[in-house]
């Protein structure tokens, strides 16, 4: 293939890597980026905000960082459902007898971490997740909504490119009542579509669930899909048999609105919607169907990544 | 069985109304029953009967009413505790 012709499928990781866009790390699925990598993921969230700027109404774009309150992270319930993708930081507390001890264990190679206890923050597992305690208070009429971008943890070590221990999701969010949740959900699942179409990229709707944990999970999994509160948009990357959700649309219900005490006009507990762009996953897709060097891409695509 | 499964609920479902005031047929999601409360409901009844659901029954149909749950249980040939010796 040409370097303008489609990467799709397993040949993807071998190109980025022999082409310096991605840099391997030596821990599965943590790689550095390269300039031309990252200028697409800033192409993907000017795609992303456009979208967001036509239909207006959007709060100011807020920047969240990696890490987010622990308490914050028990509340969104995150550990009960996904116990197995979470990160938790642990820092040093001692003195300089407990940091001598640290060295001696470091240096024998055993396991120094024993001596860190965990701190008041955790990883952010989504980005929307910080946002919430900002919400609480009842909220005005037609709700609020909101446009946030953040770096996101899932400890998933895999050699599949596309899944990242650490990537962005560039969100919008709504919060407000069930019928206004749902309209966000089903909007942006075909604004979505079609951003990611205008991208030259051959998406596809589907149902979906989250990959929650254990046998409580596979009954959580099977409620999702049933009541379809989780859409995914999928697209073949590094797999044509499994094409790989580098959006997806959510209706959370009040799993967001009654922990974190966000009400409703009327008092009731708010329901919460959000459509996520994965950064770097729509990054990888247009490199795979588009080829390495996107100053070979189609026009039409490479205008719609200009900021 | 129906009164094992009625003290399974009332403990555990997280139900805004009355669960002695639900007929067997009721759907229970429409009284209120979420997702993560069926989870419970789930390993509540696993408790109170001493059995495990096979996989296949793990989905939303399965909860969705007191009949239901029942016709569950005997499907699986389980035995309610309550009623062990009688």
């Amino acid at each position: 293939m040409s370097a303008g012709g489609s990467l799709v499928g397993a040949a993807l990781k071998g190109a980025l890597l022999a082409d310096g866009i991605l840099v391997e790390s030596g821990v599965p699925g943590l790689y550095q980026r390269s300039e031309v990598f990252e200028s697409v993921v800033r192409g993907v969230e000017s795609a992303a905000r456009s979208a967001a700027r036509y239909v207006g109404g959007f709060e100011p774009l807020r920047f969240l960082p990696p890490i987010m309150p622990r308490e914050t992270f028990v509340k969104t319930g995150y550990l009960r459902s996904f116990p197995d993708l979470i990160g938790s930081v642990e820092t040093f507390e001692g003195g300089d007898a407990e940091h001598a001890a640290l060295l001696r264990t470091a240096d024998a190679g055993g396991d120094w971490t024993q001596a860190l206890s965990p701190s008041e923050v955790t990883l952010c597992s989504a980005a929307c997740h910080s946002l919430y305690p900002h919400l609480a208070g009842t909220l005005g009429a037609g709700g609020r909504y909101l446009e946030l971008q953040g770096f996101c943890f899932r400890h998933e070590p895999s050699p599949d490119p596309v899944r990242m221990q650490s990537f962005r999701m560039h969100e919008l969010v709504h919060v407000g009542t069930p019928s206004s949740a749902v309209a966000h959900r089903d909007a942006w699942l075909e604004r979505g579509l079609r951003t990611l179409r205008d991208l030259g990229l051959p998406v596809e709707p589907v149902v979906a669930n989250d990959p929650f944990f254990g046998r409580a999970g596979r009954m959580l999994a099977a409620n999702q899909r049933a009541t379809e509160l989780k859409y995914e948009i999928v697209c073949a990357v590094t797999s044509t048999e499994k094409p790989t959700a580098i959006a997806s649309a959510n209706y959370h219900e009040d799993h967001f609105g009654s922990p974190f005490g966000i009400l409703a006009e009327d008092g009731s507990p708010a329901h919460s919607a959000c459509f996520g762009f994965g950064l770097e996953r729509v990054a990888l897709a247009l490199f795979a169907v588009h080829g390495l060097h996107p100053g070979g891409w189609p026009a039409e695509v490479r205008d719609r990544l200009r900021p | 069985m129906d009164e094992t499964i009625r003290a399974v609920l009332r403990d555990n479902a997280r139900l805004p109304g009355d669960v002695d005031a639900l007929r067997p047929d009721d759907d229970l999601y429409r009284a209120g029953l979420t997702s993560h409360a069926s989870v419970n409901v789930m390993l509540a009844l696993e408790d109170a009967f001493d059995f495990e659901f096979p996989d296949a029954l793990l989905k939303k149909s399965t909860f969705e009413s007191i009949a239901a749950i029942r016709s569950a249980l005997e499907s699986l040939d389980v035995d309610d505790p309550n009623l062990a010796g009688r």
